[in-house]
């Protein structure tokens, strides 16, 4: 071996290692993911495509919580309103749509993307403007965004446009690539890296990691977190739409996304003081929940141990990470 | 000249603004008594003695779990569990009934399940260092889980809610005093002697204001963090055991709509969830306000979805109203 070629190949480890400890945890997680899709087909010979399709539409909605919940999350704030915010776009979007053309349901979509924004909007101008901590304000919009989502309807119901229904439905190419993995991905994609490459994108890891330090750097930290939290309201908009997708109907009442979208973002590597993450752990730690839900089905093992099984992962996992951190800290 | 400095005092923003502060109890009742009028005005002689009975009844299990929140809020934490734990002690206490060691066995076990839940959460935040808010919530899961898991296998044997968790929970003494005021007073007068008297109450205070000044002066936090949190989920029980004899059923989502407004009550009630700031008796007055709010939107004849949105409006306007006098950011 030349000593060029070793030195080239150094050079090579060198750009990877620090991206790699930067994304440890994600790389972790996708590692858990693969081995714990090997011991599924292990254990369940017939998880084929169709399982991977079953799975990819299952997440879908609250992997768009986490997304939403994440950015927030990043500037240093939380949102508990999200799975309000949910049910409300959701109903909006289902009502709107019942009995109508084709192509007015586009024009709903975009609206209900907007009304998204705006929840947001209010959202985080309440938190700027009131300096009230984010979680008492959010935890109060959710009864507000919650009460809303009744007054559209009371009761489940309305329809979903065919081509949103068949937007998520399906496999696209191959059948083992579903068309909602897609979806995920490209929605996530297409807000999330403009924003994330821009100013603005900094200034959210900005004011999460140190709030007086990015406004004495001059970046407007009441704007940017507003921004940040209509992004919230965007990405809590698309999982409403998701919702009504996959369902066909809106129900009013909020499901479980709030604390399961903070469960998932925590579990994806996005530290709650801020700063710190991205938007791909999130979604790795929602499909890791879900695979684990659909194995302990295969196991028939009662169902109620999944939401043990949840918790003592988030635990576990938590404090396994946290002592290493406190191990590093000290060494 | 004493009859303007007078006036001055009557108009300076500052000495409100300052009272608001040392004493917020008192603007705190005024915004109770507004209420109250407010209801008497929208259905005249509805305000009666057995009418604050009532209100009194409903109050007493949220103000025990805003207790849980204000406990934890003053060490900058919070308690999401508060809601299941209460849940799962009126669960397991009713399926105890027609077991020979009856409803006092069940109790002992529901009570003591709580507090190893609050033991597990406590080591979590306090040696492991788990931020509570996530900690809390994943405990949430697993109990939630093992009520479930509970509730399969006491199928057969039914349960039901004994006469006496009734009476507690429901019943008043004269139409006036609820006689959850047996467990509830004691309960209130050992929080907060316990928070202004005692050693472990100042500690607490000390904690969430400044964590690394309290280790640094030999606080052992994690102790203190874990006792804290197995008290929060004794209390959360015993609020489990009263809502199930208030509303006469035992299941695994009994107190679930309680964890909301608990959190809101602790903060309406001054409690500042960034730690260090607050008190029990506060949260005992924002109890009571989120209650008469909830029977002045129902006298108003509102809808549910208006009723929400009121609610939670006001919830936001009072904590700016708290942020603006006290000048906390």
């Amino acid at each position: 071996m030349t000593a060029a070629s070793v030195v080239a190949r150094r050079r090579a480890l060198d750009a990877v290692a620090p991206w790699a400890r930067r994304n440890g945890w994600t790389l972790g997680l996708v590692g858990f993911l693969g081995l714990l899709l090997v011991y599924t087909k292990l254990i369940q010979p017939s998880y084929d495509s169709s399982g991977i399709q079953g799975l990819a539409i299952g997440v879908l909605p609250l992997a768009l919580a986490a997304v939403a919940q994440a950015v927030v999350v990043m500037s240093g704030g939380i949102d508990l309103s999200i799975g309000s915010m949910m049910a409300f776009t959701s109903v909006v979007c289902a009502t709107m749509m019942k009995g109508q053309s084709q192509e007015f349901a586009v024009v709903v979509v975009l609206g209900v993307l907007v009304l998204g924004i705006v929840l947001g909007a209010v959202n985080g101008a309440l938190v700027v403007l009131t300096k009230v901590p984010d979680i008492v304000v959010t935890l109060a919009m959710s009864f507000v965004w919650a009460g809303c989502a009744l007054l559209v309807r009371a009761a489940p119901g309305g329809a979903a446009a065919e081509w949103l229904r068949n937007l998520v439905l399906g496999s696209f190419i191959s059948e083992w690539i579903p068309k909602s993995a897609i979806v995920l991905i490209v929605i996530v994609a297409v807000i999330w890296i403009p924003v994330s490459r821009s100013r603005m994108g900094l200034s959210i890891y900005a004011i999460g990691s140190n709030r007086l330090a990015a406004f004495r750097s001059g970046i407007p930290v009441g704007r940017t977190k507003l921004f940040a939290y209509a992004l919230t309201g965007l990405y809590a908009a698309l999982a409403g739409l998701s919702l009504t997708a996959s369902t066909g109907i809106g129900t009013p009442v909020p499901g479980p996304y709030t604390l399961m979208s903070v469960a998932a973002v925590v579990l994806g590597g996005v530290s709650l003081a801020g700063g710190r993450g991205g938007l791909f752990g999130p979604i790795v730690a929602v499909v890791v929940l879900q695979v684990i839900r659909t194995d302990m089905t295969f196991l028939s093992i009662d169902s109620n141990y999944a939401y043990v099984a949840q918790g003592l992962i988030l635990v576990g996992v938590l404090m396994v990470g946290s002592f290493a951190l406190m191990r590093r800290s000290r060494a | 000249m004493t009859a303007a400095v007078r006036a001055n005092r009557w108009l300076d923003a500052a000495a409100w603004r300052n009272l608001f502060r040392d004493r917020p109890l008192i603007p705190l009742t005024g915004l109770l008594l507004l209420l109250v009028i407010t209801i008497q005005i929208a259905d005249p002689g509805i305000v009666t003695l057995p009418w604050w009975g009532v209100i009194m009844r409903a109050s007493v299990p949220l103000a025990i779990l805003a207790g849980c929140q204000t406990l934890t809020m003053l060490t900058g934490g919070i308690d999401l569990s508060v809601a299941t734990v209460a849940s799962m002690a009126g669960f397991v206490t009713a399926t105890f009934v027609n077991s020979p060691g009856g409803w006092v066995q069940g109790m002992a076990v529901a009570l003591a399940a709580a507090a190893l839940a609050g033991l597990v959460t406590g080591i979590g935040v306090g040696v492991f260092r788990v931020h509570p808010l996530i900690m809390t919530l994943a405990m949430s899961f697993v109990v939630l889980g093992f009520s479930n898991v509970w509730q399969l296998q006491m199928v057969q044997t039914g349960a039901g809610v004994p006469s006496q968790l009734r009476w507690v929970g429901s019943n008043l003494l004269l139409d006036v005093i609820p006689y959850s005021f047996l467990v509830f007073v004691p309960l209130t007068l050992l929080i907060l002697l316990g928070l202004r008297r005692t050693g472990y109450g100042r500690l607490l205070f000390a904690i969430g204001d400044n964590p690394i000044a309290a280790r640094l002066s030999g606080v052992r936090s994690p102790q203190i963090l874990i006792v804290l949190y197995v008290i929060s989920a004794v209390l959360a029980a015993i609020a489990g055991l009263i809502i199930s004899g208030f509303t006469n059923t035992a299941s695994v989502s009994l107190a679930d709509t309680y964890l909301l407004p608990s959190v809101a009550a602790a903060v309406i009630g001054g409690t500042s969830i960034m730690g260090g700031r607050g008190g029990f008796a506060g949260t005992i007055v924002g109890a009571l306000i989120l209650t008469v709010l909830t029977a002045l939107l129902t006298v108003l004849g509102l809808p549910e979805p208006t009723r929400q949105i009121v609610f939670g409006s006001i919830i936001v306007v009072v904590a700016a109203a708290y942020t603006r006098v006290t000048g906390e950011s």
